[in-house]
Protein backbone atom coordinates (compact mmCIF):
# COMPACT_ATOMS: atom_id res chain seq x y z
CA UNK A 1 0.00 0.00 0.00
CA UNK A 2 1.04 3.35 -1.11
CA UNK A 3 1.22 6.39 1.62
CA UNK A 4 3.42 8.83 0.87
CA UNK A 5 5.93 10.09 -2.17
CA UNK A 6 8.51 11.92 -1.02
CA UNK A 7 9.97 14.38 -3.44
CA UNK A 8 13.73 15.11 -2.18
CA UNK A 9 14.40 18.26 -3.92
CA UNK A 10 17.06 18.81 -6.64
CA UNK A 11 18.03 22.26 -8.34
CA UNK A 12 16.75 25.39 -10.29
CA UNK A 13 17.87 25.69 -14.43
CA UNK A 14 20.50 27.57 -12.39
CA UNK A 15 21.50 24.95 -10.52
CA UNK A 16 20.55 26.72 -7.17
CA UNK A 17 18.88 24.82 -4.48
CA UNK A 18 15.07 24.10 -4.09
CA UNK A 19 13.30 26.13 -1.19
CA UNK A 20 12.91 22.94 0.83
CA UNK A 21 14.75 20.10 1.18
CA UNK A 22 12.14 17.23 0.83
CA UNK A 23 8.40 17.41 0.54
CA UNK A 24 6.34 14.39 1.47
CA UNK A 25 3.01 13.69 0.31
CA UNK A 26 0.38 11.37 2.32
CA UNK A 27 -2.04 9.83 0.96
CA UNK A 28 -5.64 11.42 1.10
CA UNK A 29 -3.52 14.71 -0.16
CA UNK A 30 -5.09 17.21 -2.28
CA UNK A 31 -1.83 19.39 -3.86
CA UNK A 32 -1.82 22.53 -6.51
CA UNK A 33 1.60 23.05 -8.31
CA UNK A 34 1.12 26.76 -9.30
CA UNK A 35 3.77 29.12 -11.11
CA UNK A 36 4.26 31.29 -14.03
CA UNK A 37 4.21 29.45 -17.49
CA UNK A 38 8.39 27.76 -17.79
CA UNK A 39 8.90 27.32 -14.14
CA UNK A 40 9.03 24.24 -13.97
CA UNK A 41 5.67 22.80 -13.67
CA UNK A 42 5.37 20.07 -15.75
CA UNK A 43 8.80 18.93 -15.42
CA UNK A 44 8.03 18.33 -11.60
CA UNK A 45 5.22 15.85 -12.69
CA UNK A 46 7.06 14.28 -15.10
CA UNK A 47 9.74 13.63 -12.15
CA UNK A 48 7.22 12.85 -10.59
CA UNK A 49 5.48 10.36 -13.18
CA UNK A 50 8.71 8.61 -14.36
CA UNK A 51 10.18 8.43 -10.90
CA UNK A 52 13.16 10.51 -11.16
CA UNK A 53 16.27 8.89 -9.71
CA UNK A 54 18.90 11.98 -9.37
CA UNK A 55 19.68 11.70 -13.28
CA UNK A 56 17.15 13.96 -14.68
CA UNK A 57 18.03 17.32 -15.21
CA UNK A 58 16.47 18.65 -11.89
CA UNK A 59 18.56 16.03 -10.12
CA UNK A 60 15.31 15.25 -7.86
CA UNK A 61 14.31 11.91 -6.49
CA UNK A 62 11.21 10.65 -5.79
CA UNK A 63 10.10 8.08 -3.80
CA UNK A 64 7.65 6.12 -2.33
CA UNK A 65 6.88 5.07 1.30
CA UNK A 66 10.07 6.47 1.94
CA UNK A 67 12.42 4.39 -0.55
CA UNK A 68 13.09 3.63 -4.13
CA UNK A 69 10.05 2.70 -5.77
CA UNK A 70 10.15 -1.13 -6.50
CA UNK A 71 11.75 -2.14 -9.87
CA UNK A 72 8.27 -3.69 -10.62
CA UNK A 73 6.32 -0.77 -11.23
CA UNK A 74 8.50 -0.52 -14.44
CA UNK A 75 8.72 -4.39 -15.15
CA UNK A 76 5.12 -4.82 -15.14
CA UNK A 77 3.34 -1.87 -16.14
CA UNK A 78 -0.01 -2.86 -15.02
CA UNK A 79 1.13 -2.05 -11.47
CA UNK A 80 2.36 1.49 -11.72
CA UNK A 81 0.85 3.35 -9.48
CA UNK A 82 0.18 6.86 -11.08
CA UNK A 83 -2.39 8.06 -13.90
CA UNK A 84 -1.74 11.03 -15.56
CA UNK A 85 -3.64 13.60 -17.36
CA UNK A 86 -1.90 16.50 -19.03
CA UNK A 87 -3.24 19.33 -21.34
CA UNK A 88 -2.08 17.22 -24.47
CA UNK A 89 -3.79 14.25 -23.37
CA UNK A 90 -6.70 12.93 -25.55
CA UNK A 91 -8.39 10.51 -26.43
CA UNK A 92 -6.94 8.79 -30.28
CA UNK A 93 -9.50 6.15 -30.68
CA UNK A 94 -12.83 6.63 -32.45
CA UNK A 95 -14.45 3.74 -30.98
CA UNK A 96 -18.07 4.18 -29.36
CA UNK A 97 -17.60 5.18 -25.41
CA UNK A 98 -18.77 2.02 -24.17
CA UNK A 99 -16.77 -0.31 -26.07
CA UNK A 100 -13.38 1.83 -25.45
CA UNK A 101 -14.23 2.08 -21.19
CA UNK A 102 -15.02 -1.95 -21.30
CA UNK A 103 -11.71 -2.77 -23.76
CA UNK A 104 -9.75 -0.76 -20.76
CA UNK A 105 -11.88 -2.41 -17.81
CA UNK A 106 -11.24 -5.65 -19.06
CA UNK A 107 -7.27 -5.58 -18.96
CA UNK A 108 -7.61 -4.10 -15.27
CA UNK A 109 -10.32 -6.84 -14.05
CA UNK A 110 -11.10 -10.08 -14.09
CA UNK A 111 -15.09 -10.54 -14.93
CA UNK A 112 -17.47 -9.20 -17.20
CA UNK A 113 -19.29 -8.36 -14.00
CA UNK A 114 -17.05 -6.17 -12.87
CA UNK A 115 -16.24 -4.60 -16.59
CA UNK A 116 -20.78 -3.68 -16.57
CA UNK A 117 -19.98 -2.11 -13.02
CA UNK A 118 -17.00 -0.08 -13.37
CA UNK A 119 -18.25 1.31 -17.18
CA UNK A 120 -21.52 2.45 -15.51
CA UNK A 121 -19.80 3.93 -12.25
CA UNK A 122 -17.14 6.00 -14.92
CA UNK A 123 -20.09 7.04 -17.45
CA UNK A 124 -21.95 8.48 -14.07
CA UNK A 125 -18.99 10.18 -12.16
CA UNK A 126 -17.79 11.89 -15.93
CA UNK A 127 -21.46 13.10 -16.16
CA UNK A 128 -21.50 14.87 -12.50
CA UNK A 129 -18.45 16.87 -14.48
CA UNK A 130 -19.70 17.88 -17.89
CA UNK A 131 -22.80 19.47 -18.05
CA UNK A 132 -23.41 17.32 -21.83
CA UNK A 133 -23.95 13.96 -20.76
CA UNK A 134 -21.78 11.35 -22.50
CA UNK A 135 -24.20 8.61 -23.95
CA UNK A 136 -21.84 4.83 -24.26
CA UNK A 137 -22.87 4.86 -27.88
CA UNK A 138 -21.41 8.27 -28.79
CA UNK A 139 -18.06 7.84 -30.65
CA UNK A 140 -14.57 8.78 -28.44
CA UNK A 141 -13.81 10.74 -31.16
CA UNK A 142 -16.46 13.23 -31.02
CA UNK A 143 -16.81 14.14 -27.53
CA UNK A 144 -16.38 17.64 -27.14
CA UNK A 145 -13.28 19.42 -24.96
CA UNK A 146 -15.46 19.26 -21.84
CA UNK A 147 -16.83 15.76 -22.30
CA UNK A 148 -13.10 14.15 -23.37
CA UNK A 149 -11.46 15.62 -20.09
CA UNK A 150 -14.44 14.49 -17.73
CA UNK A 151 -13.92 11.01 -19.53
CA UNK A 152 -10.33 10.81 -18.75
CA UNK A 153 -10.46 11.93 -14.93
CA UNK A 154 -13.41 9.24 -14.51
CA UNK A 155 -11.21 6.41 -16.12
CA UNK A 156 -8.10 7.61 -14.27
CA UNK A 157 -9.85 7.79 -11.24
CA UNK A 158 -12.05 4.60 -11.47
CA UNK A 159 -11.07 2.31 -13.71
CA UNK A 160 -7.62 2.87 -13.47
CA UNK A 161 -7.72 3.31 -10.11
CA UNK A 162 -4.36 4.64 -9.36
CA UNK A 163 -3.27 6.07 -6.00
CA UNK A 164 -1.72 8.68 -7.43
CA UNK A 165 -3.51 10.86 -10.11
CA UNK A 166 -1.34 13.38 -11.48
CA UNK A 167 -4.03 16.23 -13.45
CA UNK A 168 -1.86 19.27 -15.63
CA UNK A 169 -4.30 21.80 -16.15
CA UNK A 170 -7.32 20.61 -16.87
CA UNK A 171 -9.66 23.31 -15.64
CA UNK A 172 -9.09 24.74 -19.32
CA UNK A 173 -11.95 22.62 -20.36
CA UNK A 174 -15.54 23.67 -19.00
CA UNK A 175 -15.51 20.89 -16.46
CA UNK A 176 -17.55 21.41 -12.90
CA UNK A 177 -14.28 21.91 -10.46
CA UNK A 178 -16.09 22.12 -7.62
CA UNK A 179 -18.10 19.35 -8.21
CA UNK A 180 -14.74 17.40 -9.10
CA UNK A 181 -12.41 18.53 -6.11
CA UNK A 182 -15.79 17.23 -4.01
CA UNK A 183 -15.84 13.96 -5.80
CA UNK A 184 -12.02 13.28 -5.68
CA UNK A 185 -11.89 14.26 -2.27
CA UNK A 186 -14.53 11.31 -1.27
CA UNK A 187 -11.47 8.44 -2.81
CA UNK A 188 -8.38 8.00 -0.72
CA UNK A 189 -5.69 8.90 -3.15
CA UNK A 190 -3.18 11.72 -3.99
CA UNK A 191 -4.10 13.93 -6.46
CA UNK A 192 -1.97 16.21 -7.73
CA UNK A 193 -3.53 19.80 -9.53
CA UNK A 194 -1.06 21.71 -11.90
CA UNK A 195 -3.17 24.54 -12.40
CA UNK A 196 -3.81 28.42 -12.46
CA UNK A 197 -7.34 28.05 -10.80
CA UNK A 198 -7.58 30.04 -7.48
CA UNK A 199 -10.35 27.77 -7.26
CA UNK A 200 -8.71 24.41 -7.28
CA UNK A 201 -5.46 26.27 -5.85
CA UNK A 202 -7.77 27.28 -2.77
CA UNK A 203 -9.57 24.05 -2.62
CA UNK A 204 -6.27 21.80 -2.41
CA UNK A 205 -4.50 20.94 1.20
CA UNK A 206 -1.26 23.00 0.03
CA UNK A 207 -0.05 24.54 -3.15
CA UNK A 208 3.64 24.20 -4.30
CA UNK A 209 5.12 27.28 -5.83
CA UNK A 210 7.62 26.70 -8.58
CA UNK A 211 10.33 29.84 -9.67
CA UNK A 212 12.97 28.82 -12.03
CA UNK A 213 12.90 25.42 -12.58
CA UNK A 214 12.46 24.95 -8.22
CA UNK A 215 10.16 24.30 -5.88
CA UNK A 216 9.84 28.21 -4.23
CA UNK A 217 7.94 27.65 -1.31
CA UNK A 218 5.03 25.57 -0.52
CA UNK A 219 2.44 27.56 1.09
CA UNK A 220 -1.05 25.23 3.21
CA UNK A 221 -4.50 26.74 2.36
CA UNK A 222 -5.34 28.88 6.01
CA UNK A 223 -8.19 29.72 7.29
CA UNK A 224 -8.63 32.68 5.74
CA UNK A 225 -8.13 31.43 2.52
CA UNK A 226 -10.72 28.67 2.81
CA UNK A 227 -13.13 31.08 4.31
CA UNK A 228 -12.13 32.88 0.74
CA UNK A 229 -12.36 30.42 -0.93
CA UNK A 230 -16.67 30.56 -1.20
CA UNK A 231 -15.78 33.93 -2.59
CA UNK A 232 -13.67 32.66 -5.01
CA UNK A 233 -16.09 30.20 -6.38
CA UNK A 234 -19.08 32.39 -6.56
CA UNK A 235 -17.02 34.84 -8.84
CA UNK A 236 -15.95 32.13 -11.09
CA UNK A 237 -19.46 30.77 -10.79
CA UNK A 238 -20.28 34.54 -12.72
CA UNK A 239 -17.75 34.61 -14.79
CA UNK A 240 -18.90 30.88 -15.86
CA UNK A 241 -22.51 32.22 -16.53
CA UNK A 242 -21.21 35.20 -18.40
CA UNK A 243 -19.56 32.92 -20.38
CA UNK A 244 -22.28 30.41 -21.15
CA UNK A 245 -24.54 33.58 -22.39
CA UNK A 246 -21.58 34.71 -24.72
CA UNK A 247 -21.38 30.71 -26.28
CA UNK A 248 -25.14 31.13 -26.56
CA UNK A 249 -25.40 34.07 -28.66
CA UNK A 250 -27.02 36.33 -25.69
CA UNK A 251 -26.42 39.82 -25.05
CA UNK A 252 -24.95 41.30 -21.38
CA UNK A 253 -26.41 43.57 -19.47
CA UNK A 254 -24.82 45.57 -16.46
CA UNK A 255 -27.91 43.93 -14.81
CA UNK A 256 -25.93 40.70 -14.81
CA UNK A 257 -22.90 42.59 -12.97
CA UNK A 258 -25.22 43.65 -10.25
CA UNK A 259 -26.98 40.39 -9.26
CA UNK A 260 -23.81 38.52 -8.94
CA UNK A 261 -22.22 41.54 -6.33
CA UNK A 262 -25.66 41.36 -4.50
CA UNK A 263 -24.70 37.38 -4.16
CA UNK B 1 32.18 -4.06 -27.85
CA UNK B 2 28.87 -2.78 -26.86
CA UNK B 3 26.00 -2.83 -29.24
CA UNK B 4 22.59 -1.80 -29.51
CA UNK B 5 20.52 -1.86 -32.46
CA UNK B 6 17.10 0.34 -32.35
CA UNK B 7 13.95 -0.44 -34.67
CA UNK B 8 10.90 1.22 -34.65
CA UNK B 9 8.71 3.20 -37.41
CA UNK B 10 9.51 6.74 -38.29
CA UNK B 11 9.01 9.46 -35.87
CA UNK B 12 8.23 7.47 -33.15
CA UNK B 13 11.82 8.84 -31.27
CA UNK B 14 14.63 6.81 -32.20
CA UNK B 15 16.47 9.61 -32.35
CA UNK B 16 16.05 11.21 -29.39
CA UNK B 17 15.96 8.37 -27.19
CA UNK B 18 19.41 7.50 -28.72
CA UNK B 19 20.63 11.35 -28.26
CA UNK B 20 19.97 10.68 -24.20
CA UNK B 21 21.55 7.52 -24.45
CA UNK B 22 24.95 8.86 -25.38
CA UNK B 23 24.66 11.79 -23.24
CA UNK B 24 24.37 9.08 -20.47
CA UNK B 25 27.18 7.04 -21.89
CA UNK B 26 29.54 9.74 -21.97
CA UNK B 27 28.96 10.76 -18.86
CA UNK B 28 30.12 7.58 -17.51
CA UNK B 29 33.05 7.48 -19.80
CA UNK B 30 32.20 5.32 -22.36
CA UNK B 31 32.94 5.97 -25.96
CA UNK B 32 30.38 5.62 -28.20
CA UNK B 33 29.96 5.64 -32.16
CA UNK B 34 26.47 6.03 -33.70
CA UNK B 35 25.30 4.64 -36.98
CA UNK B 36 22.10 5.74 -39.28
CA UNK B 37 20.80 3.31 -41.90
CA UNK B 38 18.02 4.96 -43.78
CA UNK B 39 16.51 4.29 -47.32
CA UNK B 40 17.28 7.80 -48.76
CA UNK B 41 17.80 10.63 -46.05
CA UNK B 42 19.02 10.80 -43.07
CA UNK B 43 20.94 13.86 -41.10
CA UNK B 44 20.81 11.80 -37.46
CA UNK B 45 24.90 11.33 -37.69
CA UNK B 46 25.43 14.81 -38.74
CA UNK B 47 23.05 16.30 -36.06
CA UNK B 48 24.81 13.88 -33.45
CA UNK B 49 28.31 14.77 -34.39
CA UNK B 50 27.75 18.43 -33.93
CA UNK B 51 26.16 17.59 -30.55
CA UNK B 52 28.81 15.03 -29.10
CA UNK B 53 31.18 15.00 -31.17
CA UNK B 54 31.47 11.25 -31.83
CA UNK B 55 32.32 9.18 -34.72
CA UNK B 56 28.77 9.05 -36.41
CA UNK B 57 28.16 7.79 -40.24
CA UNK B 58 24.94 7.05 -42.11
CA UNK B 59 24.59 4.05 -45.01
CA UNK B 60 21.79 4.66 -47.21
CA UNK B 61 19.86 1.55 -48.54
CA UNK B 62 18.36 2.43 -51.83
CA UNK B 63 16.70 -0.53 -53.11
CA UNK B 64 17.79 -2.72 -51.17
CA UNK B 65 16.03 -3.65 -47.70
CA UNK B 66 17.11 -1.45 -45.10
CA UNK B 67 17.38 -4.37 -42.92
CA UNK B 68 19.54 -6.48 -45.06
CA UNK B 69 21.71 -3.56 -45.62
CA UNK B 70 21.88 -3.61 -41.84
CA UNK B 71 23.26 -7.27 -42.15
CA UNK B 72 25.54 -6.74 -45.01
CA UNK B 73 27.27 -3.57 -43.29
CA UNK B 74 27.23 -4.40 -39.48
CA UNK B 75 30.63 -6.41 -40.08
CA UNK B 76 32.10 -3.54 -41.23
CA UNK B 77 30.78 -0.81 -38.33
CA UNK B 78 31.57 -3.02 -35.95
CA UNK B 79 35.21 -2.80 -36.95
CA UNK B 80 34.87 0.77 -37.72
CA UNK B 81 33.93 1.64 -34.31
CA UNK B 82 37.05 -0.16 -33.15
CA UNK B 83 39.38 1.74 -34.93
CA UNK B 84 37.12 4.84 -33.99
CA UNK B 85 38.34 3.64 -30.49
CA UNK B 86 35.07 3.15 -29.35
CA UNK B 87 33.97 0.55 -26.97
CA UNK B 88 29.69 1.08 -27.57
CA UNK B 89 27.89 1.10 -31.16
CA UNK B 90 24.51 2.30 -31.38
CA UNK B 91 22.94 1.63 -34.78
CA UNK B 92 19.75 3.20 -35.69
CA UNK B 93 17.64 1.61 -38.51
CA UNK B 94 14.94 2.97 -40.89
CA UNK B 95 13.01 0.79 -38.98
CA UNK B 96 9.85 0.66 -41.13
CA UNK B 97 9.91 -3.10 -42.30
CA UNK B 98 6.72 -4.79 -40.93
CA UNK B 99 7.46 -8.53 -41.47
CA UNK B 100 11.43 -8.66 -40.62
CA UNK B 101 13.66 -7.25 -37.93
CA UNK B 102 16.92 -5.81 -37.66
CA UNK B 103 18.02 -7.59 -34.20
CA UNK B 104 21.41 -10.07 -34.13
CA UNK B 105 22.35 -12.53 -31.39
CA UNK B 106 24.66 -9.95 -29.52
CA UNK B 107 24.04 -6.70 -28.54
CA UNK B 108 20.89 -5.22 -27.25
CA UNK B 109 17.65 -5.11 -29.44
CA UNK B 110 15.23 -1.63 -28.94
CA UNK B 111 12.27 -1.20 -30.08
CA UNK B 112 10.66 2.14 -30.00
CA UNK B 113 7.36 2.93 -30.44
CA UNK B 114 4.34 5.92 -29.63
CA UNK B 115 2.05 5.96 -27.54
CA UNK B 116 0.15 7.70 -29.99
CA UNK B 117 -0.11 5.16 -32.35
CA UNK B 118 -3.05 3.92 -31.81
CA UNK B 119 -3.96 0.83 -29.45
CA UNK B 120 -3.84 -1.40 -32.31
CA UNK B 121 0.14 -0.69 -32.96
CA UNK B 122 1.66 -3.49 -30.61
CA UNK B 123 -0.82 -6.05 -32.65
CA UNK B 124 1.05 -4.85 -36.16
CA UNK B 125 4.71 -4.68 -35.51
CA UNK B 126 5.66 -8.50 -35.88
CA UNK B 127 9.04 -9.22 -35.53
CA UNK B 128 10.68 -5.41 -34.82
CA UNK B 129 8.48 -6.11 -31.41
CA UNK B 130 8.41 -9.44 -30.44
CA UNK B 131 12.10 -10.25 -31.47
CA UNK B 132 13.76 -6.94 -29.47
CA UNK B 133 15.18 -7.17 -25.84
CA UNK B 134 13.02 -4.25 -25.02
CA UNK B 135 10.25 -2.26 -25.88
CA UNK B 136 10.56 1.58 -25.23
CA UNK B 137 7.48 3.68 -25.22
CA UNK B 138 7.40 7.41 -26.15
CA UNK B 139 4.94 10.08 -26.18
CA UNK B 140 2.92 8.60 -23.03
CA UNK B 141 2.12 12.13 -21.95
CA UNK B 142 -0.08 12.46 -25.16
CA UNK B 143 -2.57 9.82 -24.79
CA UNK B 144 -5.15 9.24 -22.54
CA UNK B 145 -4.29 6.50 -19.48
CA UNK B 146 -6.70 4.12 -20.83
CA UNK B 147 -5.16 4.33 -23.96
CA UNK B 148 -1.43 4.18 -22.55
CA UNK B 149 -2.45 0.80 -20.62
CA UNK B 150 -4.01 -0.95 -23.33
CA UNK B 151 -1.02 -0.27 -25.40
CA UNK B 152 0.94 -1.60 -22.92
CA UNK B 153 -0.77 -4.77 -22.40
CA UNK B 154 -1.21 -5.20 -26.06
CA UNK B 155 3.08 -5.30 -26.06
CA UNK B 156 2.57 -8.06 -23.37
CA UNK B 157 -0.05 -10.33 -24.94
CA UNK B 158 2.34 -10.41 -28.68
CA UNK B 159 5.69 -10.06 -26.61
CA UNK B 160 5.04 -11.48 -23.35
CA UNK B 161 9.21 -11.39 -22.63
CA UNK B 162 10.28 -8.12 -23.96
CA UNK B 163 10.69 -5.73 -21.50
CA UNK B 164 8.47 -2.34 -21.46
CA UNK B 165 10.17 1.11 -20.93
CA UNK B 166 8.13 4.08 -21.11
CA UNK B 167 9.88 7.07 -21.75
CA UNK B 168 10.02 10.84 -21.79
CA UNK B 169 12.61 11.46 -24.77
CA UNK B 170 12.24 15.01 -24.94
CA UNK B 171 13.00 15.65 -21.13
CA UNK B 172 15.57 12.33 -20.90
CA UNK B 173 13.17 10.67 -18.00
CA UNK B 174 13.98 7.22 -18.11
CA UNK B 175 16.53 6.35 -20.11
CA UNK B 176 19.00 4.94 -17.57
CA UNK B 177 17.31 1.79 -16.89
CA UNK B 178 17.91 1.47 -21.09
CA UNK B 179 21.62 2.28 -20.01
CA UNK B 180 21.57 -0.63 -18.10
CA UNK B 181 19.91 -3.16 -20.39
CA UNK B 182 22.69 -2.04 -23.33
CA UNK B 183 25.54 -2.61 -20.58
CA UNK B 184 23.63 -6.01 -19.25
CA UNK B 185 23.48 -7.25 -22.88
CA UNK B 186 26.00 -9.77 -24.52
CA UNK B 187 28.89 -7.92 -26.22
CA UNK B 188 28.92 -8.19 -29.82
CA UNK B 189 31.01 -10.98 -31.13
CA UNK B 190 32.22 -13.28 -34.12
CA UNK B 191 29.89 -15.14 -35.42
CA UNK B 192 26.84 -13.28 -34.40
CA UNK B 193 23.90 -14.24 -36.45
CA UNK B 194 20.00 -12.37 -37.70
CA UNK B 195 17.50 -13.26 -34.33
CA UNK B 196 14.68 -14.13 -36.93
CA UNK B 197 13.85 -15.40 -40.12
CA UNK B 198 13.65 -12.83 -43.09
CA UNK B 199 9.86 -13.22 -44.69
CA UNK B 200 9.50 -14.62 -47.97
CA UNK B 201 10.77 -12.42 -50.46
CA UNK B 202 11.20 -14.15 -54.03
CA UNK B 203 8.15 -13.51 -56.18
CA UNK B 204 8.31 -12.04 -59.46
CA UNK B 205 7.45 -8.58 -58.32
CA UNK B 206 10.92 -8.74 -56.57
CA UNK B 207 12.67 -8.91 -59.68
CA UNK B 208 10.85 -6.61 -61.32
CA UNK B 209 7.41 -7.76 -63.40
CA UNK B 210 4.89 -5.04 -62.50
CA UNK B 211 2.04 -6.17 -63.92
CA UNK B 212 -1.15 -6.37 -62.28
CA UNK B 213 -2.45 -9.53 -60.92
CA UNK B 214 -1.42 -12.59 -59.71
CA UNK B 215 -2.10 -14.21 -62.94
CA UNK B 216 0.63 -12.50 -64.66
CA UNK B 217 3.10 -13.88 -62.28
CA UNK B 218 4.62 -16.70 -61.11
CA UNK B 219 6.59 -18.90 -58.04
CA UNK B 220 4.76 -17.08 -54.68
CA UNK B 221 1.19 -16.08 -56.08
CA UNK B 222 -1.69 -15.37 -54.23
CA UNK B 223 -5.74 -13.93 -54.95
CA UNK B 224 -7.49 -12.19 -52.94
CA UNK B 225 -9.31 -15.46 -51.61
CA UNK B 226 -6.81 -17.44 -50.77
CA UNK B 227 -5.89 -17.21 -47.15
CA UNK B 228 -2.42 -18.24 -46.50
CA UNK B 229 -0.40 -16.66 -43.83
CA UNK B 230 2.78 -16.96 -45.27
CA UNK B 231 5.51 -17.32 -42.96
CA UNK B 232 9.45 -17.99 -43.05
CA UNK B 233 10.50 -21.08 -42.68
Amino acid sequence: MIETITIVSGHGKDGTPEAVDQLELRMGDVVSIVGPTGSGKTTLINDIELFADGTTPTGRRVLINGAAPPDEYRENPANHPIALITQHTTFLSDLPVGEFLATHARIRSKTERDVEALLEETLEFANQLTGEPIQTEMRMTELSGGQTRALLIADATIICDTPIVLLDEVENAGIHRTRALELLRRRRKIFIFVTHDPRIALLSDYRIVMRGGKIADVLYTDAAERAYAHEVSKLDDALCILRDKIRHGERLTGHLLEVFACN
Amino acid sequence: MQLAICAGPATTGKTSVLRHMIKKLLAQGYRPAFLKIDVQYAEEDIQLFKEFGIPTRKVYSGELCPDHCNVMVLGDALEWARECGCDVLLVETAGLCLRCSPYVTGGLGMVVLEATSGMNLPLKVGPMLSLADVAVVTKIDRVSQAEREVFRARIQDVAPSVRIREVNALYGIGIDPLVRLLEEAPAAHAGMELRGNPPVGTCTICVGKKNIGWREHFGVVRSLETDIFYQGE
